[in-house]
């Protein structure tokens, strides 16, 4: 394939290299081309979160990222925050508070809170809410996400 | 948050507790599968053009330089499948595709199938309507007189009129003149919207074996079945109809929907599978969200505060389309029966046809916004006459097995103990009218129906839900109905009744996906009434395979049958000597003589109500009853408010699982906010001017109150285990309870929602020049 064509990048701790000719966006590489559906398409214009992905660590909208721009460096998804067994912490509050309601926002939420919890293991209530601000959930009203998430920060 | 700690009688095992969702797990790691998530070999794309004009006559549609696009499969217009439905079957106004005339901007005038999406865009854009524009109707009160062009032929005698109700019980006009107080409240309420977070979705697929496959995201599989037949002349056994995982429904997905008969349609044209995914755009301009509304009501008490007599009257603007719509116009009105005694009621409603995106049913449909302008009628009543709020409320509760005006049967109410719940938990006494200028606390209640008694569609009769179990000899039980979880938590709930009732753990039962043909009818998640009606079906199922258990189980312990129990994944007996075998063990001696048990359970409401013209709309087998106080905190300068706190005191029955039906309160307190706060669709004429995410204003987290939840409800006599709804009816107290409590911050009375910062300043502003102090303020 032309290079021009060719992105190559990291994605879940793999390096992939796929034929991307532009202006393919991030979201639809991932779900489209890769089949990786965990992340979720609520809007396509940055106003849900449920596509929301790590960009080197930090939560990016995916539906709003160029797939270019992430050319050699580190994309994890849902899948990747996923350990290959059972659930993560995160994961696992989730489930236990009734974090998840119709679970369409809940791969975004997850993705969101790692990376919070990875810079901020301890984080306050005030410090949740500011995270999350961009991820909408319609079914639990976010208390019980909250509540999963200071759970997990044992707060 | 906190909620009543379990009563220590519980004698179940797995219900009455918190129970984590069965396919949590899948939903928290990307695992759970929607309708967008589905490959199939193939896939095409389809793509509705439509329509830019408010009204117009679609005099032609010219496809063909669409049609040759190369990549384009097939192009479909109107006239291809024109037969008209609705999820009413007295009201079909829809076609899957607008046939003559399209009646809002939105309305889908031309569907395509393509390779691929940029294909599908660029077909749309060769496709040449010529239409000539209608007379625009986007005032609904414009529609109740003759107008020139109506949106529909069968409107009210030319005009716009889709539904008239009329009732009048007792004698009004003698109640208000003995009255000694009398209260009127005049409520706007703005339009509002599901916004759940998966846009519509569907996939259909024909196969040359002549069947028709469609996969989507609805809250009700059954109501879609039966219309893909009627519209496509397929019969409904050679349509299968799969519900993936939903992402969030609140009534926007229980309409039978045109797109979903237009992809399958497109799909049957092209042989091939055929997707149709919506932009948020869209999912906005198909809305079917709550009506926006004109109510006025007027009530009158007694020199001791006993309700008299209610005289309601609604004008409520329905969009293009019937939808709902003629439930909606009865509750309107008749949801106000409740929670209080009303020996004398009128009611006149109307529901008008206007060029704008249909309205529908929306999470506590019909009882939201008469229930605003009820309780703060009631609350200026209480100011009036000196009675505290809740002393008034308390004194006109409906009380146990007792009838309404109306014939509505109310059975359990635990509506007194939610009251005086959130008067001790919320300190009321020391509170009301006591906080300082600005702050402020107030009442709001509400009842809503745990199921609608007459089914949408009787005739032929049959059950509202069966079940149906099969276990074999792996002893996983597998349960197949057609129950829509859209998120609310019904899969969970299904296992964990049949784990209860065999003694099972939560994880031998298996909850199927929905599967028409494999899934016996349930009719879907709609009025609330899935716990109940499915969960009676259930546990009659289960109660019959515990029959066959307990015989073989019998046999193997050597006992009579009167004598064995179920146990913790075993069959016991007392003794002496006491004595239990496995479950699997007892499984596979009931299989000796037949293999594999199955079971089928179904539950029917019994005939319920008046007989009057419209007596069975609001009937329904039990009601949930709700009382919450919120408190408020106001910015004077700005406007701007808080709502620090709600106590939501709610009667659901037994609560067989208090996670999700704390969920459910949370979720509805979230979206009660939303439509009293900030929340509203934004027309001018017929143009919808906010229909994004970004502008549609929905609560942020930061704006969430605590919430602390009393469940105090009794055992419902009907309900599987004493359970009622808890879905929809803890939404409705919301609003008034932030209304009456702005009131007591700052003295002014807002009618007009939603209450935004804007609307409360002027409000201030207005009582200030008025002189009318208030708290010292
Ligand atoms: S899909 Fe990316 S923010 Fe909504
Ligand atoms: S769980 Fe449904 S949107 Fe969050």
């Amino acid at each position: 394939m032309p290079s021009r064509d060719r992105l190559r990048f990291r994605l879940n701790g793999q390096p992939v290299d796929v034929f991307c000719p532009d202006p393919r966006i991030l979201l639809d590489l991932l779900r489209e081309d890769l089949r990786l559906t965990g992340t979720k398409r609520g809007c396509d214009l940055g106003t849900c979160g449920c596509c929301t992905v790590l960009l080197d660590g930090r939560p990016a909208l995916s539906c709003l990222t160029l797939a270019r721009l992430v050319e050699s460096r580190e994309v994890t998804t849902i899948e990747g925050v996923t350990p290959p067994q059972g659930l993560s912490p995160v994961q696992r509050a989730f489930v236990e508070h009734g974090a998840t309601q119709c679970g369409f926002c809940t791969p975004g939420f997850v993705v969101t809170a790692t990376a919070l919890l990875r810079a901020n293991p301890h984080p306050s209530r005030e410090e949740i809410e500011r995270a999350i601000a961009g991820n909408l959930c319609r079914c639990t009203g976010y208390t019980k996400i909250i509540e999963a998430i200071a759970a997990v920060g044992g707060r | 948050m906190a909620s009543a700690p379990t009563p220590p009688t519980n004698p179940y095992r797995l219900l009455g507790g918190r129970i984590p969702y069965v396919e949590g797990p899948l939903k928290v790691t990307g695992r759970a599968e929607y309708t967008d998530d589905i490959q199939r070999p193939g896939l095409l794309v389809g793509r509705l053009l439509r329509s830019p004009w408010p009204h117009a006559r679609l005099r032609s549609i010219d496809v063909a330089a669409a049609r040759a696009l190369p990549g384009v499969y097939a192009v479909l217009t109107g006239d291809r499948y024109p037969i008209p439905f609705g999820v009413l079957p007295i009201t079909h106004d829809e076609t899957a595709i607008a046939v003559d005339a399209s009646r809002y901007i939105g309305d889908i005038i031309a569907a395509v199938a393509a390779r691929d999406e940029p294909t599908a865009e660029a077909a749309l854009a060769l496709i040449r309507v010529d239409a000539e524009p209608l007379a625009e109707h986007a005032d609904p009160r414009m529609g109740t007189s003759k107008v020139t062009d109506p949106i529909h032929a069968k409107g009210l005698a030319g005009t716009n009129i889709q539904k008239e109700v009329v009732q009048h019980f007792g004698d009004v006009d003698a109640a208000f003149a003995r009255a000694r107080f009398t209260a009127r409240v005049r409520g706007t309420f703005a339009g509002v919207t599901h916004a759940f977070t998966e846009p519509m979705a569907t996939i259909a697929e024909a196969t040359p074996d002549g069947r028709l496959t469609v996969w989507s995201a609805t809250q009700v599989p059954h109501y879609l079945h039966r219309t893909l037949s009627e519209v496509l002349g397929i019969p409904m056994h050679r349509i299968r109809v799969i519900k993936p995982e939903v992402g969030g429904g609140f009534g926007g997905k229980s309409d039978p929907l045109p797109h979903e008969i237009v992809c399958a349609a497109l799909a049957i044209e092209t042989g091939r599978p055929v997707k149709i995914l919506f932009d948020r755009e869209e999912v906005f301009y198909t809305n079917h969200g709550r009506h926006p509304t004109q109510n006025e009501v007027r009530v009158a008490a007694d020199a001791e505060g006993n309700l008299l007599a209610y005289d309601i009257e609604a004008l409520i603007d329905g969009g293009a389309w019937s939808s709902f719509g003629t439930v909606t116009t009865y509750y309107n009105g008749v949801l106000a029966m409740g929670p209080y005694r009303v020996p004398n009621f009128r009611y006149k409603g109307r529901r008008v046809y206007t060029t704008k995106p249909p309205s529908g049913a929306m999470r506590a449909h019909g009882g939201t916004n008469i229930r605003y302008s009820i309780e703060v009628a009631l609350d200026r009543i209480a100011e009036e006459s000196g009675i505290d709020p809740f002393d008034l409320r308390e004194r006109n509760a409906l009380a146990p097995n007792s009838t309404t005006v109306n014939r509505f049967e109310i059975t359990s109410t635990s509506f007194l103990e939610c009251l005086s719940a959130v008067r001790k938990a919320s300190d009321w006494d020391r509170k009301f009218r006591q906080l300082p200028y600005g702050r402020g606390i107030g009442l709001g209640c509400g009842f809503y129906i745990s199921g609608s008694n007459s089914p949408i569609h009787f005739t032929p009769k049959m059950p509202q839900s069966t079940v149906h179990l099969k276990v074999d000899m792996d002893g996983g039980i597998a349960v197949h109905s057609m129950q829509a979880d859209i998120g609310q938590g019904s899969n969970t709930l299904l296992a964990a009744i049949v784990a209860e009732v065999l003694g099972v753990d939560l994880e031998r039962v298996h909850v199927q996906r929905v599967d028409s043909d494999v899934s016996p009818v349930d009719l879907g998640s709609y009025s609330s009434r899935v716990t109940f009606m499915m969960g009676n079906a259930a546990r009659s199922a289960a109660e019959q395979l515990k029959g066959e258990l307990i015989t073989a189980a019998a046999g193997l312990l050597g006992t009579p049958p009167e004598e064995v129990m179920v146990g913790h994944e075993c069959f016991e007996t007392r003794g002496p000597p006491p004595a239990s075998v496995p479950f699997l063990e007892v499984l596979h001696r009931a299989m000796e003589a037949k293999g594999a048990l199955t079971a089928s359970g179904s539950y029917q409401t019994r005939p319920k109500g008046g007989t009057f013209k419209g007596a069975k709309a609001g009937t329904a087998p039990a009601y949930s009853f709700a009382a919450y106080v919120a408190e408020v905190s106001v910015d004077v300068e700005t406007g701007e408010y808080r709502v620090r706190k709600v106590w939501a005191g709610f009667d659901c029955g037994r609560p067989l699982n208090r996670l999700a039906v704390e969920g459910q309160i949370e979720g509805s307190i979230h979206m009660g906010l939303g439509q009293v706060m900030g929340e509203s669709m934004n027309y001018r004429g017929s143009r919808l001017f906010n229909p994004s995410l970004l502008e549609y204003k929905i609560p942020m987290p930061q704006q969430m109150p605590e919430v602390e939840i009393l469940l105090v409800g009794k055992d419902d006599p009907e309900g599987p285990f004493g359970a009622k709804e808890a879905g929809e009816g803890p939404l409705i107290a919301t609003l008034p309870a932030v209304g009456n409590a702005l009131y007591d911050a700052v003295g002014v009375r807002f009618t007009d929602l939603p209450i935004t910062p804007d609307k409360v300043l002027r409000g201030i502003d207005r009582r200030v020049a008025e002189r009318r102090a208030w708290k010292g303020a």
